[in-house]
């Protein structure tokens, strides 16, 4: 029996080994970043160090007194959250209808719906610049977030439908004999007994707004400009300002972060669409 | 579950059909129309059939950007679903504060923006700045990512491997979460080897989260663009150009609406085509499953 016991001890120190190691290996790049973001700019390219030797928290500041910098930041938060919103607002019902009820071409529309997940971004950059454009929405946050709906509305659909596959439905049968109406149902109780499927899905419709950047950069110039498209002009235009760059890629990092920490418990049967 | 048929559920589908049907049929109609029309400027198009289909199909340049990726997205699924699938047997199995660090910490990766985790890599493998690269030079190893393509390739599978594995890793997570003790301890008394818990437990369990595994990262494989485009614009040459480079290239650099049009259709229909396959057998296995 002890012997028993030392082998699952070393199976799990094992694998607590494998894990960390596997962590290390993500860490690594990022902290190269969050090193350089602290470094001056001459250090950076006058030579080799493995922590910063003249520690600086200029280039923050640069980000957070330059405008051209931080609207980026404000700009790409603005369409994420309305994208989020608009995304949820029409899954719900939708989702709804594909996990309780068969209707005329339901699987077709949802395999449809799952292909535009499929679209790649870059067949539709010049049809989206054109549309948006002819109707008078290029460069504002609402276009952005609108063709960000083109993968996120589907993926929404999809993950709240796996959500309330998993609620039974004598639940609505129950409460309709009860008196209540649709609406009432749904926002009283149904919404609360998949509010972690919501939160999961609104983390999804987050997370892929915010680290999406083809469609961000061709839908904006000025106005509505996102932080990813403030980088990469960055890059082009004043000669590598290796120090700055760094620290606003660590600032973009910090929302995920922080969402992926309030979603920690929900995030394994999020990322598996709520089906398990 | 067995469900009502009820037609009028299409009311409730009709706010997200308006929606999609204006960010995806309006654009993917404009494509089609540009498709099968040439211009000479000043918005005059004339109809030109099918001919550049015929144009793009026999074209060396999409037959190359078609192996590449399809070379570059097999190599993907090769490395990530297994590593993904053994960390994931790795992760703490029981709650608390440690499986909580580990999980955001892998998580991490997937909610950096992509030209952000171009940015790190590009960087990260720098002979001159970067840890990465000035660790291999420093141990005599001859590594460029921006003049040697082998070199390039390398830093963009590790890139993608660093990117996306985590998603496998969650994944699988989820799906061996799902599985009760009991099965462990039956394994147990029976005394079934680690490979026999795993072919004839945790495979099986995990095999509905699996195939999404696969299926998602076959389709963002497929459609890389912004990491390898911040790394490696493309080159050194042309041995890094995906699809999407390529496409994006064709589109907004050059201006040929037309090959760039066919050309995108065809990339959405290989892509459709596969993704349609495991759909069908996720479907498949959804019903075995009840």
């Amino acid at each position: 029996m002890s012997n028993q016991a030392s082998v699952n001890h070393n199976r799990v120190s094992r694998s607590n080994w494998v894990v960390i190691l596997y962590i290390v290996f993500l860490m690594l790049p990022i902290y190269w970043l969050i090193n350089m973001s602290l470094k001056t700019n001459a250090e950076i390219l006058g030579g080799f160090s493995l922590w910063p030797q003249d520690l600086t928290f200029q280039n923050y500041i640069t980000i957070f007194t330059d405008p051209s910098w931080y609207s980026g930041y404000l700009n790409s938060i603005t369409y994420v959250v309305m994208n989020t919103i608009i995304s949820l607002v029409v899954a719900l019902p939708a989702a709804y209808a594909f996990s309780r009820y068969t209707f005329m071409g339901d699987k077709h529309l949802f395999f449809w719906l799952l292909s535009n997940r499929m679209a790649p971004p870059a067949v539709f950059v010049l049809p989206f610049f054109q549309l948006y454009s002819s109707v008078g929405l290029f460069d504002t946050h609402i276009a952005v977030a609108l063709a960000h709906t083109l993968f996120n509305v589907p993926l929404a659909v999809w993950i709240l439908e796996g959500f309330m596959r998993g609620v039974p439905k004598e639940i609505d049968e129950t409460a309709y004999i009860d008196g209540y109406s649709f609406f009432h149902f749904f926002r009283k109780i149904f919404m609360p007994l998949i509010a972690s499927g919501i939160g999961v899905a609104a983390f999804f419709c987050f997370m892929f707004s915010w680290v999406e950047l083809l469609l961000s950069r061709t839908l904006t110039s000025v106005e509505a400009k996102s932080i990813a498209a403030t980088m990469t002009r960055t890059v082009s235009a004043s000669g590598l300002d290796w120090g700055v760059l760094a620290a606003a890629g660590v600032l973009t990092i910090i929302p995920g972060a922080l969402v992926i920490y309030f979603v920690r418990n929900h995030i394994a049967k999020g990322f598996a669409l709520g089906r398990v | 579950m067995k469900k009502t048929v009820n037609h009028k559920a299409w009311f409730m589908v009709l706010p997200v059909l308006l929606l999609v049907a204006f960010s995806a049929v309006i654009p993917l109609m404009t494509v089609v129309n540009y498709s099968v029309q040439d211009t000479f400027g000043n918005n005059e198009f004339f109809w030109v059939g099918l001919e550049w289909f015929e144009e793009v199909l026999h074209s060396q340049r999409l037959h190359e950007a078609l192996g590449r990726q399809a070379l570059f997205t097999a190599i993907i699924l090769l490395i990530g679903i297994p590593l993904g699938i053994f960390i994931a047997l790795n992760m703490p199995k029981h709650k608390g504060l440690w499986s909580s660090v580990c999980l955001v910490l892998v998580a991490l990766p997937l909610l950096i923006p992509w030209n952000v985790v171009g940015t790190i890599w590009q960087v990260f493998g720098r002979i001159d700045i970067g840890l990465l690269g000035y660790t291999l030079a420093s141990l005599g190893i001859d590594y460029n990512y921006t003049q040697n393509s082998l070199d390039a390739w390398i830093t963009i599978i590790v890139m993608d491997v660093w990117h996306w594995t985590s998603l496998v890793v969650l994944l699988c997570y989820a799906g061996l979460q799902s599985i009760p003790d009991a099965y462990y301890q039956a394994a147990k008394i029976d005394q079934a080897s680690r490979w026999s818990v795993f072919r004839y437990i945790e495979l099986p369990k995990m095999k509905g989260v699996l195939i999404i595994a696969i299926l998602l990262r076959f389709m963002d494989s497929f459609m890389i663009y912004t990491e390898p485009f911040v790394v490696t614009g493309g080159g050194p040459g042309n041995a890094t150009t995906f699809l999407s480079i390529d496409l994006v290239k064709m589109a907004i650099g050059q201006f040929d609406l037309g090959p760039a049009a066919a050309f995108s259709l065809i990339y959405f229909l290989c892509i459709l085509l596969v993704s349609w396959a495991f759909y069908t057998i996720m479907i498949h296995s959804d019903k075995e499953a009840n």
